[in-house]
């Protein structure tokens, strides 16, 4: 349509209040970028410092007091006030109704007050660990956080359980806005890949997270009034807490790797030039991820002492839940196949998730057979199985993510290069920091040990020296990314030559999205068919 | 799920219709997700209850069952002048709404008023669990289990009907400011929807708590 | 195992001790074995790909011949199998590991906050050590006093909770003489990683000897140190600690000044006192920042404590208690 254009959404307002009071679903996404950032940085803070601690098996750095403290804090934050609200939230927020065709989410007013609410749960976590922090771990095992540890547990509860409000609120607005707003034309056969592993992860966001909230709620009554729910001394039971929190804390797995597979769906079709190969398939896989996704919690307590005819369902059930994570990266590969590769940031990222998911999901096969389970539950191998799936898993997809949609963000490029090292600098220090860890945890060395025998100091020291070196890559994109917002190159509506609804606006976004609604005629990923 | 329409810049929305069924969709969504918030204080109910059927029943009888039953009628004819409500804003008729929503509003601040009642007899008896807890019967802490499962469920049960109430406060005055109609009902069946969510909620706690005994 | 894996595993593993032990190992070296096949082959058609299908690469890309739907279900049905092949395994193995076999020997073992505390059928009664029998079959019944512990032996490829309320049945047959670790492996609170101990492997005959050798008396100090950890004497007194409290070594039989002036033997009334109320006679040079721990530390646990400081290196030779009281200190 010819006439002015639109101003951007970047250039919609300058001021702080157009920034702290926006509805618009762009801003919002770019407010929960920068809270995150923060969040992940004072977390990482605390790994550096643990990973430094165990260089030698005593405890010569910190106190075990401290330590408890890091790693619990470390913890929490990475998985309440990262890890959750990373794609999600950042990314969700700034593509979906873009990808759809919509002017914004179903509920700006909503979507800003999540926000707030996200930073009401950081204020109260913050302040549990300043004023001293919580030595819990983040899984708040009872009857130790409920009656025993002598730390602000109940500040960081409460940190928590409002946090949960925001993932619940941020959850009904995508429901709604992938139900009801999508423009004409995109049936939900037509849906890229990303909004289907969203719809699934919203689902859970909203089915899973009350549970969680309940369960807090208990612990800090208990805490208050004395009440025995999970304490054996006064008629209650300790398994019952383990069992609410798993029913939130197992899908809240998949609420950080689904959104990353949908990323890298995403960006192995926009950089094959090619349809994601069985698509059908790969669309239920993340619907199935999401419904047996909330009938596995039982595998975290094979040795917890629940039943062991339970152990052997939830064992069944966890292997059955693996196969649709199995189909979605047999299907990548096929992808590729006689595709038109080109070998971008975005791209290397998605490869890097492929090789690290495909490990944490084949090491998770190990940890659902029972036997297995049973000697290594608890110890390093779950360590280094779980920052597979999430740091190697979610993390590289949310970096593939941020690159691939960086153009749609600031309307300008990365510098490419820097990327690439990055990018490869992330993936060598990931490998060297968690592989060490496998063989640890299969040696026998516990988690959460602050002192340890000598026999496990060498592999230790080899994962310290992986972990700096991922510190530096991950210290990389922060410089250059906020270089390249400034005074990156322009990018055009479409530097990848990518399909998809969001690259048929102009970048930076327009603040209403759209010119006019646009209409979608075909399926997703349709790109030309070249010999 | 306020209505953004008053911003016309942020409006999703290509038409009113797509609004009105992107609200109701919206509610029903926020009410899984109190089904699940509940959910977690019964499954701990159902677990406790097949642990100590008999503290249970100990349990019960030392709660007021005439003021559970009375609320049960109660809150069950607030929901009817709700739905009454409801019926009233579609036929646009204002007098109407005004009458079925005070009604509800008083007959749901009553239940409040009972409950609290109910509250301050079992404190005043020492069954309010924690420090203060005395009851002179066998398995003590099993019936202090119950009476904490007691006043969890049914405190945040009330937590819910002061939202309701404020939720039904803001209704009156929007009535008063005539922005309710035929035209405009979303505000009216939203509330209701959780409204009788609420009530809900109670038909399964009535039983639970005060009918096994 | 081949050669090559024996020797990789000769050197760090952590050893095989028992019965279960080799069977567990077999399933994770086989899914380890499918694993590296799977990935590595994924890794192979990925790196190919990559290169023969490079953007501008004249490699020819026709159509698939075959239809998807083909090799999706080849591929959804081989995973399944696949996997439902692991769980039978691992869940066999899971049941056989999880049933005490009837007849076992039965050893009663308390978590606590941060030790365990073992009971042998006899009466008598270790501490961070479980001395068993080769090759006979051990029951352990695990509970815990205060909150959820976990009894690892990684040799023995044994993990049970210890949950506070529930006693739960762990069993293992050792096959190798030895001495393997005891980690605590589920967080428990500060000195989690300190909850360790060592499990002893005896051949039988001398694990009766043992048994009977050590019925005769509890070894007083033993159980003195212990009771200094357990009331957190050591969070103050033990080098390094946080607070500015008197070192206790070289304490008993010394002359102690205090505060206001006076000279003091450290007897073992004065050793009492000082534990019972603290404010009565405070060290030179320290601040009166010990509580008193009159009705905390019943009588027993008392004279325990007493005998444990009084084992410590002192001017005088402390009096020969009973068992082996002069054993050194841990550092």
């Amino acid at each position: 349509m010819p006439g002015p254009r639109p101003p951007d959404y970047l250039a919609a307002g300058h001021t702080i209040g157009s920034w702290l009071l926006t509805l618009d679903h762009k801003r919002i996404g770019l407010l929960y970028l920068f809270a995150i950032t923060f969040f992940f940085a004072i977390a990482a803070f605390a790994a550096a410092l643990m990973r430094i601690e165990l260089l030698t098996p005593a405890g010569d750095l910190v106190t075990s007091e401290t330590y408890n403290r890091l790693f619990t804090l470390h913890g929490v934050t990475m998985v309440w006030f990262f890890l959750i609200p990373s794609i999600p939230a950042t990314l969700g927020n700034f593509v979906i109704p873009l990808m759809i065709g919509a002017r914004d989410v179903a509920f700006p007013r909503l979507n800003l007050a999540s926000w707030y609410i996200f930073m009401l749960g950081g204020l109260f976590t913050l302040y549990a660990i300043v004023m001293g922090g919580v030595d819990t771990g983040w899984t708040f095992y009872t009857p130790y956080s409920s009656t025993y540890s002598n730390s602000h547990v109940m500040a960081m509860a409460a940190g928590v359980f409002i946090a949960g409000f925001s993932s619940i609120a941020t959850g009904l607005n995508f429901i709604v806005t992938i139900h009801k707003l999508r423009a004409p034309g995109l049936t939900w056969g037509r849906l890229p890949l990303f909004l289907w592993s969203m719809y699934s992860t919203s689902i859970i966001l909203v089915l899973a997270t009350p549970v969680l909230a309940i369960t807090l709620l208990l612990i800090v009554l208990e805490r208050c009034f004395g009440v025995g729910i999970f304490d054996p001394k006064l008629g209650g039971d300790p398994l019952l807490f383990q069992h609410l929190f798993w029913f939130y804390s197992h899908p809240a797995v998949y609420i950080m790797i689904l959104p990353g597979m949908g990323v890298v769906s995403e960006i192995i079709a926009a950089f094959a030039r090619k349809p994601v190969f069985g698509y059908e398939v790969v669309a239920a896989s993340s619907m199935a991820i999401g419904v047996l996704g909330f009938l596995v919690w039982g595998h975290h307590m094979f040795v917890s002492s629940q039943s062991v005819y339970a152990g052997v369902v939830f064992s069944l059930l966890s292997f059955l839940v693996a196969v649709p994570s199995a189909i979605k990266v047999f299907s990548w590969t096929a992808t590729l196949h006689r595709g038109h590769i080109s070998l971008e940031t975005p791209m290397l990222y998605a490869l890097g998730f492929i090789g690290l998911f495909t490990v944490g999901g084949v090491t998770g096969v190990m940890l659902a057979t029972l036997a297995i389970d049973v000697h290594v539950t608890d110890t390093y191998f779950v360590v280094a199985h779980f920052h597979y799936i999430m740091v190697g898993g979610a993390v590289m997809a949310f970096m593939g993510g941020i690159h691939y949609w960086w153009p749609k963000i600031c309307g300008r490029m990365y510098p490419e290069w820097p990327a690439r090292i990055a990018a490869l600098t992330i993936f060598l220090g990931f490998n060297l920091t968690f592989f060490p860890q496998f063989v640890l945890g299969y040696m026998g060395m516990p988690r959460r040990y602050h002192v340890y025998p000598p026999e496990f100091q060498a592999l230790n020291v080899l994962s310290t020296a992986g972990a700096s070196i991922l510190g530096i890559g991950y210290l990389m994109p922060l410089v250059y990314l906020t270089w390249s917002f400034f005074r990156g190159r322009r990018a055009g509506p479409n530097p990848w030559g990518a399909t998809g609804l969001e690259w048929r606006t102009d970048s930076p976004a327009p603040e209403h999205n759209f010119a006019e609604t646009p209409i979608v005629t075909t399926g997703p990923y349709h790109y030309p068919v070249q010999p | 799920m306020s209505n953004t329409l008053t911003h016309p810049a942020a409006s999703p929305y290509s038409d009113r219709e797509q609004h009105a069924v992107a609200n109701h969709l919206g509610m029903w969504t926020f009410i899984a997700t109190e089904i699940l918030f509940f959910g977690g204080l019964f499954a701990s109910y159902s677990l406790y209850r097949w642990a100590y059927p008999a503290a249970f029943v100990t349990g019960s009888k030392h709660l007021e069952f005439w003021i559970g039953t009375l609320n049960t009628g109660v809150l069950l004819t607030s929901s009817l002048f709700m739905a009454l409500a409801d019926l009233a804003v579609r036929a646009g008729r204002r007098g109407a709404l005004r009458w079925s929503l005070l009604a509800t509003w008083l007959l749901g601040a009553l239940f409040l008023g009972l409950k609290f009642y109910e509250y301050h007899l079992a404190a005043k008896e020492g069954h309010v669990p924690g420090a203060h807890f005395r009851l002179e019967v066998p398995q003590a802490p099993q019936v202090e289990l119950f009476m904490f499962l007691y006043f969890a469920m049914t405190g945040l049960h009330a937590a819910h009907m002061i939202i309701g109430l404020g939720a039904i406060a803001w209704l009156l005055w929007l009535n008063h400011r005539r922005r309710l109609g035929a035209d405009h009902d979303a505000p009216v069946s939203m509330v209701a929807l959780y409204w009788h969510f609420v009530d809900c909620v109670w038909i399964f706690l009535y039983p639970l708590l005060y009918l096994v005994r | 195992m081949s050669p090559g894996l024996a020797f990789a595993f000769s050197d760090w593993g952590p050893g095989t001790a028992s019965s279960v032990a080799p069977r567990v190992d077999l399933i994770f070296w086989t899914i380890l074995g499918v694993s590296a096949v799977v990935v590595g082959g994924l890794a192979f058609a990925n790196l190919y790909f990559l290169i023969r299908y490079r953007r501008n690469s004249p490699a020819p890309r026709p159509p698939l011949r075959i239809k998807t739907a083909w090799l999706e279900s080849a591929w959804i049905t081989a995973t399944t199998v696949i996997f439902l092949g692991f769980f039978f395994w691992g869940a066999s193995v899971y049941l056989f590991a999880e049933r005490p076999p009837a007849g076992a020997l039965t050893i009663a073992v308390t978590g606590r906050q941060w030790m365990w505390d073992i009971r042998h059928e006899n009466g008598r009664r270790e501490f961070n050590e479980l001395h068993v029998p080769l090759g006979e079959d051990v029951r352990l019944v695990l509970t815990s006093e205060d909150v959820i512990h976990s009894f690892f032996v990684p040799a023995f490829r044994l993990k049970q909770d210890a949950v506070p309320g529930r006693r739960v049945s762990a069993w293992f047959r050792a096959t190798k003489s030895g001495t393997y670790h005891i980690f605590c492996a589920e967080y428990c609170g500060t000195a989690h990683s300190g909850m360790v101990g060592d499990v002893v492997v005896l051949p039988p005959a001398r694990y009766a000897e043992w048994l009977e050798r050590g019925n005769a008396m509890e070894d007083l100090t033993q159980r003195g140190r212990r009771l200094f950890l357990r009331y957190n004497c050591s969070g103050c007194h033990d080098q390094p600690a946080a607070v500015h409290a008197p070192v206790l070594t070289e304490l008993y039989g010394a002359m102690v000044p205090t505060s206001d002036g006076r000279m003091l033997r450290a007897d073992d009334a004065y050793l009492r006192d000082s534990i019972l109320w603290p404010q009565k006679d405070v060290v030179a040079g320290y601040e009166p920042l010990m509580p008193s721990f009159q009705n905390v530390i019943p009588e027993s646990d008392l004279l325990d404590l007493i005998a444990y400081l009084k084992s410590l290196p002192g001017r005088q030779p402390p009096p020969a208690g009973p068992g082996e009281s002069s054993r050194p200190l841990p550092p």
